[in-house]
């Protein structure tokens, strides 16, 4: 059964490949679908400032691709995989929605990418964590553009172990992701020689971190991780700052935090802890200069996931430019052959797998007295090297990869 | 020359009026149905099934809710759980055939209807609510935990297969008439349910359950037996949609989503038959029509002000303020 289905996908592949060398940009419009979340939990890190970005590389490239328009769409996620399939289904069906942009939570990314693979159309997913999204749910449809948990998990542990945080105290958030984050960190912390000391796990979601701040700091180790995310994160955080555990010479190694996570609880709570990231708009001339244009659009500063949605866009339509086509798997396979080299990477490459390879960076939340303004919040430690940051390919269960 | 009535006249009179009436509603059902089967050209089919599904999920909340008076705060978990089952079963068997996939959802379901009935049913009011939420909170952590369902990432890819080893449901309009065809008859079943005896007894117990009581009627196992029913309903909805969207996801057992029935019910109109499928349609185009629009980053707001609304000014729903007006003006 799955034999046959790949040798047909391979085959469709390989035929629309073929067609697709002449074939032009369909009905003379690129269409871009932009799905986030604007209204729920997520809407800092991409929502509508997500879309600001998606159209400034529009507006950088141009405005149209070989004579082609432009077309930009936009919907609200919910964080809800139904309405969004529904919505996608709409798009791909009655729109000719090219590729679909954004895209967050990954039960979302994932019921899209199933809806994509069946249509063959191209989605570019910017927001979401889950590494399983081209790991087990790969497609030959979509791209997994700016992070996922395996270099979040990798390059902390790693980092914070090598810098002498031997003995580690993990506090789990109680469901599949934290489960595989906490499996993630254990397993990186061990290979560097520092051992899990203890572990913690609490119901997801949780609002009152107390017990689980006590226990963290009764055990001495000298590292505490979150393996949570989002408000947990955040709550955490709070209540680890309120009880002083930095201060008492704890290290906080926060797995899955944003820019905007950080601005909001602000440098008095957050300074010291670790964290890895994709990007950072503070890093060099060219992240500034685009940041700056960024926050003049929307008042706040980019996250990697606003950065990463300006950059694979452009990405995107200079594929599109130099095949001469929209065919998904035409500009897909234009995209992989291309490395990226802009502000947002340096030598990134996209994999079979669809997962774009890049530089990742350790950071340390600056401490009140090192930040210059609001937003002056990271330290870059480290980079974190492409090869070494993401899931190697002979670790991969996805069907797009031979071992 | 005094005119006197014969009570034979008088019978007949209401006999035709009530002919008259029977014929007018005859005529609404047939235009109503032929524009459901027409739908589906006009309109994108997986919007209106997913119309239909929460339509059905809305019916069975309503039967409870509207006809019983039993406020349930957790009626996601039976959707969730007949989602979930469905899903399960038909992504990992791949001899089993659509519909046994869906009756197991809806038998998995309807027995958890159950449980949660013998636990409730003794309480009334907001405790009945609260034991009802609190359960379907436990199922909720429990797909949360469980490693079949995908927890945050949900289930996904499930095959919609073949209805009875024959039709291809991948194809929209099959898995639309399919879909319509079930939703019609459970309402044509809720329509008889609440017309019938037993649905007598249930709207007595919801306008006075002491009297109820002192007529004799053991009050607890009717509104068991309406709490499974409506269950059972429910789980199928939660079936369907699973197969209509090829994915279930903890949406589905969050308790946002018994919040969502009880404003589909509560919109359209509680306690009339075709209220919820009103309410359901009006709460998912809203919901969809917002989130497309410039006001999308407004829906919960929105959607929250048409809650207060209604409760505040239109208690009786879209469907009951129009009865009441058609009484008023033309009855």
């Amino acid at each position: 059964m799955t034999m046959t289905k790949k040798l047909l996908t391979s085959a469709v592949a390989s035929a629309l490949m073929v067609s697709g060398a002449q074939a032009a940009i369909s009905d003379n419009t690129v269409k871009i679908g932009y799905l986030a979340d604007m209204s729920g939990t997520y809407r800092d890190l991409a929502g509508p400032n997500g879309l600001k970005a998606l159209q400034m590389a529009i507006k950088d490239f141009g405005g149209t691709v070989n004579g082609a328009k432009i077309e930009v769409l936009s919907a609200d996620d919910r964080n809800n995989p139904d309405a969004s399939s529904s919505t996608v289904r709409r798009w791909v069906e009655n729109d000719k929605v090219d590729m679909v942009a954004g895209l967050v939570a990954s039960s979302v990314t994932i019921a899209v990418s199933k809806i994509l693979e069946e249509n063959d159309r191209l989605g570019i997913v910017s927001g979401s964590a889950a590494s399983s999204i081209t790991n087990e749910h790969c497609t030959p449809n979509h791209i997994h553009y700016v992070y996922d948990t395996y270099p979040l998990a990798n390059g902390t542990a790693s980092a914070v172990v090598k810098e002498g945080g031997k003995s580690w105290y993990l506090m789990t958030a109680d469901y599949a992701f934290g489960h595989a984050l906490e499996a993630d960190v254990t397993r990186v912390v061990e290979a560097n020689g520092g051992e899990i000391v203890g572990s913690v796990r609490h119901p997801f979601p949780t609002q009152d971190f107390s017990s689980f701040v006590l226990q963290a700091q009764a055990s001495g180790a000298d590292v505490v991780g979150l393996a949570n995310a989002g408000s947990d994160t955040t709550n955490a955080i709070t209540t680890a700052s309120e009880f002083g555990v930095t201060q008492a010479g704890q290290t906080l190694a926060a797995l899955l935090l944003f820019l905007t996570d950080v601005h909001a609880l602000g440098v008095d709570t957050a300074q010291g802890i670790q964290l890895t990231t994709g990007w950072y708009w503070d890093m060099n001339d060219a992240t500034r200069e685009w940041s700056d244009r960024f926050m003049k659009e929307t008042g706040v500063r980019p996250t990697m996931v606003h950065a990463g949605i300006y950059s694979s866009t452009l990405h995107y339509l200079n594929a599109v430019a130099a095949a001469g086509s929209d065919d998904a798997q035409t500009v897909r396979k234009q995209m992989m052959d291309t490395p990226i080299n802009d502000m947002f990477a340096t030598n990134g490459r996209i994999r079979e797998d669809g997962r774009m390879v890049h530089d990742m960076y350790l950071a340390e939340v600056k401490t009140p007295a090192e930040s210059k303004n609001e937003w002056d919040l990271y330290k870059i430690l480290r980079t974190i090297p492409a090869d070494e940051a993401y899931r190697p390919l002979s670790e991969s269960k996805c069907k797009l990869v031979t071992n | 020359m005094s005119q006197s009535f014969n009570p034979a006249d008088v019978r007949k009179a209401i006999i035709d009026q009530q002919k008259a009436q029977d014929r007018r509603k005859m005529l609404l059902n047939g235009v109503l149905l032929l524009l459901l089967l027409a739908a589906p050209f006009a309109m994108y089919p997986v919007f209106l099934m997913k119309i239909l599904c929460f339509a059905l999920f809305a019916v069975a909340f309503n039967l409870l809710f509207g006809f019983t008076g039993l406020l349930s705060f957790g009626h996601a978990a039976f959707l969730a759980t007949g989602g979930y089952t469905t899903g399960y079963l038909l992504s990992n068997y791949s001899g089993l055939t659509t519909e046994v996939g869906i009756i197991a959802g809806t038998l998995v379901a309807t027995a958890l209807g159950l449980a949660f009935a013998l636990l409730s049913i003794r309480r009334q009011g907001i405790y009945f609510a609260m034991v009802t939420l609190a359960l379907a909170q436990l199922v909720y952590f429990f797909f949360v935990q469980s490693e079949f369902t995908g927890g945050e990432d949900g289930m996904h890819g499930i095959p919609r297969g073949h209805l009875f080893g024959l039709i291809d449901l991948s194809k929209n309009l099959n898995m639309y008439y399919f879909v319509l065809a079930v939703f019609i008859g459970c309402y044509l079943l809720v329509q008889r349910i609440v017309s019938s005896p037993y649905g007598q007894v249930l709207k007595a117990i919801k306008q006075n359950e002491p009297r109820a009581v002192s007529l004799g009627y053991n009050v607890d196992r009717y509104k068991v037996l309406a709490f499974v029913i409506s269950a059972a309903l429910a789980g199928l909805a939660g079936s369907m949609k699973s197969v209509v969207f090829q994915l279930a996801s903890l949406n589905d057992a969050h308790w946002h989503m018994s919040g969502e029935v009880i404003l589909m019910t509560l919109v359209g109109g509680m306690g009339t038959l075709l209220g919820p499928v009103v309410g359901a349609t009006f709460v998912v185009n809203i919901e969809y029509q917002l989130s497309q629009g410039p006001l999308r980053d407004w829906v919960n707001p929105i959607l929250g002000g048409i809650f207060v609304l209604t409760v505040l000014a239109f208690r009786s729903g879209i469907v009951g303020e129009i009865q009441k007006f058609l009484r008023k003006n033309l009855g």
